[in-house]
């Protein structure tokens, strides 16, 4: 099973759903936080890191020695990282996108691949839960490169919960594509319901099945519960305000400790998303 | 020409609110909404469109199937696995690198230009306006973010206004450093929580790394006072201007489900109080000026 947990808006709580609903379940579970460009999961977790990985992408390294500057590579490379000035080849690797085609091109073999650190993968354990993040390098403009590298340590046979990064642009597609299921955190306010429509929209391309957190849900206005009904989007959870809550999560504590009734809860959250994923495949 | 871009690195803590403050407290400046994957500044500055535009990024690959001989030379190279064995393109993988394009020995695959998005010049409540709208899923989202505020810095020269206000998005990849470059100053505003200091952190060093002047406010700041402290510390530790905490009120979320700022919501309210000394620090400080 695999879950993503997305949003559209930053910050209506994707990362305490995630840490929540995985501290709540018995099962064999492993959270990986795709939100790579600022990962959160850790501090909520706290998981003890066994392995920390550098993760690379490959970029041209040009033999000037081999090179006839004939510009085969300039030409193919749409991503303007490769430009030949007369007898000069200047590469951009932060504008390289590691297509290959400037190596598959060249007539000479004067091209080969070194690489460009994205960040690094972290991989670790807090309790029973197994845990891995992405961190992209500061200064990095790619991370869906880095979120697929942390998606090749899902298990399929355990439960995968992944933190996906706030948007809808090539990030959060990377973070959701491929998975079972996608829990929406949104906040019934204005810009809560305009960013859940464009995740929603986002989902539906990607055409896997969606349900919704409301969280905060008694700020704002109704009109997200309106938007849930008219699109038969499935309330899976609704968290009210609660200082208490947000007092918690600013020191880095899990509502389910602070509020342990609200385990069962979670439990049935999860409970609720295998029954519409078993649904959605009969 | 100056302008002042409005960052946080974690997502949520009050950048579009706060930049709808600015804008209301400021004059002669032009608006820029360069969260183009979400963007909802105009939820609060009711625009009226003057101009629209289509946003064109890169290619796509399509494969012509009565020129493809099958060959699979295309799989082959495609190193986002966007070629599927039946030779249809996935859409979604495809990178528009265009390298199946041009070594396609049959010449059957085509490079449609995609419209990614669109882009706006508004009149608001409070100046004009840019803004985007980048397509569901799209790429090129940095390539967005640079197109509009360069529009933004036409349109106020054309205007001759003395100062860009844009709001930016969050974390520290592609749309951020797009950002960012040639910016007067960053204001990040950050929260009293753990992620808020941890995402902040990161976005300052990211400033750092682009040589971009950074002040710092806490909204939210009295639901963790200590935290609040902190980060206070924190960066006046770096030598970095820190503007003042913004407690935690409603009214933000009362003023945005009408549509407006707190500025024309409720003007004696305190916040509104603390949020115009915050302006105040900015437009004195020695990073804008």
């Amino acid at each position: 099973m695999i879950i993503s947990i997305a949003s559209g808006k930053g910050g209506t709580g994707k990362t305490t759903i995630a840490t929540n609903l995985a501290i709540s379940l018995e099962s064999d579970i492993q959270i990986l936080d795709c939100d790579v460009e600022e990962p959160n999961v850790h501090l909520f977790i706290k998981p003890k890191i066994d392995k920390t990985e550098t993760a690379y992408t490959p970029i041209p390294e040009i033999d000037e020695e081999k090179c006839t500057f004939c510009k085969k590579c300039a030409e193919i490379c749409r991503f303007k990282a490769i430009a030949v000035i007369s007898k000069t080849v200047l590469t951009f690797p932060e504008l390289c996108h590691s297509c290959g085609g400037c190596m598959a091109v060249c007539p000479e073999d004067a091209i080969t691949e070194t690489n460009r650190e994205l960040g690094v993968v972290e991989e670790g354990r807090s309790g029973k839960i197994k845990f891995v993040h992405g961190l992209l390098r500061i200064g990095e403009a790619m991370s869906p490169p880095l979120i697929k590298k942390v998606k090749n340590y899902i298990k399929p046979d355990i439960i995968n919960i992944i933190d996906a990064p706030p948007g809808t642009s090539c990030p959060v597609i990377a973070a959701m594509n491929n998975t079972d299921f996608v829990l929406m955190v949104t906040e019934p306010t204005p810009f809560g319901l305009h960013d859940l429509i464009l995740g929603v929209e986002a989902v539906k391309l990607l055409n896997i099945p969606c349900g919704l957190v409301i969280n905060r849900s008694d700020i704002g206005n109704k009109d997200v519960y309106d938007y849930a009904e008219k699109e038969e989007l499935p309330i899976l959870l609704e968290i009210p305000f609660d200082r208490k809550i947000a007092e918690a999560y600013s020191r880095g504590k899990m509502i389910v400790d602070e509020m342990p009734e609200w385990k069962e809860k979670f439990i049935g959250l999860y409970n609720n998303i295998e029954n519409l994923v078993k649904k959605g495949k009969n | 020409m100056k302008e002042l871009v409005i960052l946080s690195g974690k997502g949520g803590t009050g950048k579009t609110s706060l930049t709808a403050e600015f804008a209301a407290l400021s004059k002669n400046r032009v608006l820029c909404d360069a969260d183009v994957d979400a963007a909802d500044l105009h939820l609060l500055m009711s625009p009226d469109i003057r101009q629209e535009t289509d946003f064109l990024g890169g290619g796509i690959a399509s494969i012509n199937h009565d020129k493809c001989s099958e060959c699979g030379l295309c799989i082959e190279l495609c190193r986002f696995e966007a070629i599927k064995d039946n030779f249809e393109v996935d859409e979604i993988a495809c990178e528009g690198c265009g390298v199946c394009v041009d070594l396609c020995p049959e010449n059957a695959i085509d490079f449609p230009i995609q419209t990614c998005g669109k882009w706006y010049i508004s009149d608001t409540k409070f100046g004009s306006m840019v803004h985007a709208r980048l397509g569901i899923a799209e790429e090129n989202s940095g390539k967005l973010v640079a197109l509009i505020r360069q529009e933004a810095r036409k349109l106020a020269e054309k205007q001759g206004a003395d100062l860009i206000i844009t709001d930016g998005p969050p974390g520290v990849g592609c749309p951020v450093i797009a950002s960012i470059g040639g910016a007067t100053a960053l204001v990040i505003v950050s929260e009293p929580t753990v992620s808020g200091i941890h995402d902040m952190n990161r976005a300052i060093k990211l400033a750092a790394h682009f040589k971009t002047p950074v002040m710092v406010c806490v909204n939210k700041s009295d639901l963790n006072i200590k935290q609040a402290q902190a980060i206070e510390k924190l960066v006046k530790k770096q030598n970095i201007t820190f503007l003042g905490n913004i407690p935690f009120d409603p009214v933000f979320t009362k003023a945005m489900v009408q549509g407006k700022t707190i500025f024309e919501y409720d003007k004696k309210s305190n916040t509104h109080q603390v949020v115009k000394n915050i302006w105040t620090n900015i437009i004195n400080s020695p990073e804008m000026n």
